[in-house]
Order: C-alpha cells, then sequence, then structure tokens
C-alpha cells in the first residue's frame, strides 16, 4: 500500500477516478464539488487525458454519452442542482446501455438551495430524476478512503453491466480531508466492449448507440431484458456496514457523513446503557432491503437520520414492511444533525415505546 | 498566510494571531473554501481579543466570494497587526493583489505554508512552482517558510520531519527561511528553527 496523503474528498474522486483508467471529464463547476474539476483540469494533461470544461452541464453529460457510446471510461461530476440538468442525459445513456460514473455532492435544494451539504437528493439518484424505466447504481461513501475505493469501483461495475452508476457524497465529503492511500487494486475481470462505435476499420457491421425503439413491442423486450439485469444486479452488488446492531434495541440508519455523526452518537448512548446500533447503506442501489428486515426480527424499532426531510426512510419502511415501527429525524437545507439531537431522538423513540 | 489548501494555513493562522501580544485581526480572505474555515473558529478568536473580519457571507448558504470593505481598516489602524488567511493555491491568492498598492507602503510578512503530505506540493519542484504561481497573484513575495506537514489524526514525528526535509530543501533554493515548524499538541520533534505547537480549531461535525 502506497504512503498516506492527506485530500480534500472531492481531489480524491478525481485522483482515484484516474487510476482507475478514466482519462476523460467533462464537467462544469458549481460548489461544493468544484475541487474535481479544479484537480482534473491540472493532473489530467499531465497523463494524457483531456479535461473539458463544458458549456453547460447539458453538454457536459451528453459529452459523456458520446465518451461512453465510443467505449471509452468517462466521469462527469455536479452537485444537485447540476445534477438535475443532467437528468436527461443520464436518462438516454441508461436507455442506451452505456457505462459511465456520475458525482453528486449534494448540496441544499430545491431550486438553487444553497451550498451546504444536504442528502435531499435521494429520491433523485434512486427512484429516476431522468425518464423512463431505469436505474442507476448508488454509490454512497462516508470517509474519505471509502471513497478513494468505492471511485475505482465505480468503473468496473458500469462496465460490468453496462449502465451509469452514480456516487453520491454531501458536501461535507466533498469539502473534508482525510488521510488516504490509493490502493493498487486488482480491479475485475471485464468482457470487452463490442457494442462500441469507435470505428470499424471496415472489419465488421457498425454499431449503433440508440435510446429510440421504433415498435412498442421492441422498446418493451429491451426494458424487460434490463430488468432481468437489475435483479442480478440486486443479488451481487447490495453493499452496507451493520456497526453494534447485534444487540441493539434501536438501529439507526444513516449513510453518508451522517452515519459518521450517528457512531458518535451511538458512543454516547451506549455509554449510558442504552443499546443501540447502525446500518449503514453504502449501495443506495441496489437497498440493503434483506439486512433491514433481518435486522427487524431482533430490534425493537428503527430512527432513520438524514439531512432531507425524509427520503431514505421510506426504503427502510419497505424493507422493514410493518414489522416495528420505524422513525426519521432530520436536518434540511444545508444543516447537519449533531451528535446530541441523534441521541434525543432515539431517547424519544424509546420513551414513547 | 498564503499555500495549498489542505497545508494547516488556517489553523496555523489562527494560532498565531491569538499568540499575537497587542491589539490584532485576523481576516478571513478564503475566496476558494466553501467550508472549514477561519470564520468556524470566530468564537474562538474573540474571546483570545482578536478581532475578526470574515466575508459577508462567509458560512452562509450562498456563493458570494465578496470580500468586506472593514479590511482596508487594517491598514488605517497603524498600531494593529493583521494575520490574513488567504484561501488555497494561486486562485485563492488572487483575494490579496488588489491590496497591493496598501502593502507596498506597509511592512509585511508572508508566509508559505508547506503541507508535504499533499499531493500537489509533496516535492521541491512543485512547492516551488506553487510558490511562484502565489507570488504571482498575489502580486507579494513570500518572506518566511512554514512547515506545517500532517496528516491530520494520522500525524507521526516522523511525517513532519521528512516535511521538515522538504522545507528546508525549499529554503535552501529560494533562500527564503523557515520561520516555524507548527505540530499540533503532543507531537514531540525537535528542529533548527522556532517550534508552533497548534491548538485545532477547525472540526468534523462527527
Amino acid at each position: 500500500m502506497a504512503d498516506k496523503v492527506l485530500m480534500k474528498g472531492n481531489e480524491v474522486i478525481a485522483e482515484a477516478a484516474m487510476q482507475a483508467g478514466c482519462k476523460l471529464f467533462f464537467g462544469y463547476p458549481i460548489t461544493p464539488q468544484t475541487e474535481i474539476s479544479a484537480y482534473m483540469a491540472k493532473r489530467m494533461p499531465k497523463i494524457g487525458g483531456t479535461f473539458l470544461q463544458a458549456e453547460s452541464e447539458v453538454a457536459a453529460i451528453n459529452m459523456v454519452y458520446g465518451a461512453a457510446g465510443a467505449g471509452a471510461r468517462v466521469m462527469t461530476s455536479s452537485s444537485s442542482p447540476g445534477i438535475s440538468l443532467k437528468s436527461e442525459g443520464i436518462s438516454y445513456i441508461a436507455g442506451s446501455d452505456l457505462p459511465c460514473v456520475i458525482v453528486n455532492i449534494v448540496r441544499g435544494g430545491p431550486g438553487l438551495g444553497g451550498i451546504q451539504p444536504a442528502q435531499s437528493d435521494y429520491f433523485q439518484a434512486v427512484k429516476g430524476g431522468g425518464h423512463g424505466d431505469y436505474h442507476m447504481i448508488v454509490l454512497a461513501p462516508s470517509s474519505i478512503q471509502e471513497l478513494a475505493d468505492i471511485t475505482q469501483d465505480a468503473f468496473d461495475i458500469a462496465d460490468q453491466y453496462r449502465m451509469p452508476v452514480m456516487i453520491m457524497g454531501d458536501g461535507m465529503l466533498g469539502q473534508m480531508m482525510e488521510p488516504v492511500s490509493f490502493s493498487n487494486r486488482k480491479g475485475r475481470e471485464l468482457p470487452e466492449k463490442t457494442w462500441a462505435a469507435c470505428g470499424t476499420e471496415g472489419k465488421r457491421k457498425h454499431n449503433i448507440i440508440n435510446s429510440l425503439y421504433i415498435e412498442a413491442e421492441d422498446l418493451e423486450k429491451l426494458v424487460v431484458a434490463r430488468y432481468e439485469k437489475y435483479k442480478e444486479i440486486e443479488k451481487n452488488e447490495v453493499k452496507w456496514e451493520s456497526y453494534m446492531t447485534d444487540d441493539a434495541e434501536i438501529i439507526i440508519a444513516a449513510y453518508g457523513t451522517i452515519a459518521r455523526v450517528a457512531k458518535t452518537a451511538i458512543a454516547t448512548l451506549r455509554k449510558n446503557g442504552v443499546r443501540v446500533g447502525l446500518i449503514r447503506p453504502i449501495t443506495l442501489w441496489p437497498f440493503p432491503a434483506q439486512a433491514f428486515a433481518d435486522a427487524a426480527e431482533k430490534a425493537d424499532g428503527f430512527l432513520t437520520v438524514e439531512m432531507s426531510m425524509g427520503q431514505m426512510v421510506e426504503d427502510v419502511r419497505l424493507a422493514v414492511n410493518g414489522k416495528k415501527p420505524v422513525s426519521f429525524f432530520g436536518r434540511t437545507g444545508g444543516v447537519i444533525p449533531t451528535p446530541d439531537e441523534i441521541c434525543e431522538a432515539v431517547m424519544a423513540m424509546k420513551e414513547a415505546k | 498566510m498564503t499555500g495549498h489548501f489542505g497545508s494547516g494555513k488556517t489553523e496555523f493562522a489562527i494560532n498565531l494571531a491569538m499568540q499575537q501580544k497587542g491589539k490584532t485581526v485576523i481576516l478571513d480572505m478564503d475566496i476558494v473554501n466553501p467550508y472549514y474555515r477561519t470564520a468556524d473558529a470566530s468564537l474562538e478568536l474573540e474571546k483570545h481579543g482578536v478581532e475578526v473580519i470574515l466575508p459577508l457571507f462567509a458560512n452562509t448558504n450562498v456563493d458570494i466570494p465578496t470580500l468586506p470593505g472593514e479590511i482596508l481598516s487594517v491598514f488605517a489602524h497603524k498600531d494593529k497587526t493583521a494575520v490574513f488567511d488567504i484561501g488555497g493555491d494561486e486562485d485563492g491568492a488572487i483575494a490579496l493583489g488588489r491590496f497591493h498598492r496598501f502593502f507596498k507602503e506597509e511592512p509585511y510578512e508572508m508566509y508559505f505554508v508547506i503541507n508535504e503530505r499533499r499531493p500537489l506540493t509533496d516535492n521541491k519542484e512543485a512547492v516551488i512552482e506553487m510558490m511562484h504561481a502565489v507570488e504571482g497573484t498575489s502580486r507579494l513575495k513570500i518572506t518566511h517558510l512554514v512547515n506545517c506537514t500532517h496528516l491530520g489524526s494520522d500525524t507521526t514525528p516522523e511525517i513532519v520531519l521528512k516535511g521538515q526535509r522538504l522545507a528546508e530543501a525549499v529554503s535552501l533554493e529560494t533562500g527564503i527561511p523557515i520561520a516555524y515548524t507548527a505540530v499540533k499538541k503532543g507531537i514531540n520533534i525537535a528542529v533548527n528553527n522556532p517550534l508552533m505547537e497548534l491548538q485545532l480549531y477547525i472540526k468534523a461535525p462527527f
């Protein structure tokens, strides 16, 4: 393992992407993820890649569409309002079965919202965003080291399943600094991109990158096949962390940096004899539903904590399926829940029992 | 106070301001970083009698890097020591450029803070390249170096000393002296220049 360095989350995303073989980045700056672009702008030319600041988010995602269609490893990044702009392109990419990595360093919304950290784009990321029947794989790291590892894996996952992968962090993760090392990871065995539109040299029939189907039945067949693939992903790619859940009476559900605030709260609560644990989804889609269903057999209840008005809580409720109560605590608009507030929410839940 | 973002400039600036004798003012001039900034330590600084001048919208929900007119007051009050905390890299140092005509008539020291564990300033050439870029946009000369090499919670004396060797190499090449080696409390090392023990003020919310 290489020497550890001190890096900002956003820089780590850029460095990890380059180390994973991403040589094309198309973006448009927006706080709090601009350091991704800044780092790419400095480093990409030095490794023979291309950093291009597009004229808009819409242009950037369509550049990604083109590069992915040609079989390149490609990434774009933005923050909430910018992801809304990219959503049409993301739907086209999903509808054309193309792999790419999209980063969303979430800020307060809706609208222009604000630049402080938030998690209020959960629905947009896991339930659609763009139009049509499709999914993206959504990864939610909670530390800078995990961000480095997940960013590299994201490219392999995208290539393996030929679909867009989103890395979802919040502004806190993008802006904070922690020690990190970049592993010489092996990477997955990946199929050759025989579908890419990268020139035939007169040796084969040309490939077409397309999301338009003239006959309804053809489109249906394709979408159904895509959902078969999604089932495979739900089987193979679900990731979560269970923390102190074995004896927990109350289990907190939280992802990303809020899971770390929750761990601080858990330490305090445990000191006071309250048995609390945490399930931290690392993949938001596919959602670790089984982990929650299993935990519902033992725990008395769940508390979902988010930097939003309550979005992931719906998936937790679906997974728990009415077996146990699922409460919610959140702050929104760029306000970060404190460990004390989480402790209070847990105690309120315990008392209400 | 200049340097790459993540070098430890802000913590160093806060500590330096608190250690000054007499009237002191600290200026958060960061137009690069939206959070984790001097503004976070405003209350602590004011408790120590340090006046704090912040950008109008620091730590709010908007992204408007405007600097307040109050900044000019520090040039008028000759009895005050002013610590300017500048945002990262040469882009952050642009904020200093407009005060060029005041600095021409005012004695100043410009520190360049080095963290060897930051990837874009991990070798002599890269540090000197960034120093030149910062001098270019700020239109000021760097007068002192600070070795603030650290790896957050993983900092060890060995890491600081490796940074010290880098700072010494930069010093030898540029002729700019090392003013301080800045370490968080509890790291025990011996160096040939003044040591500053840092009390840390900027914290993550967990």
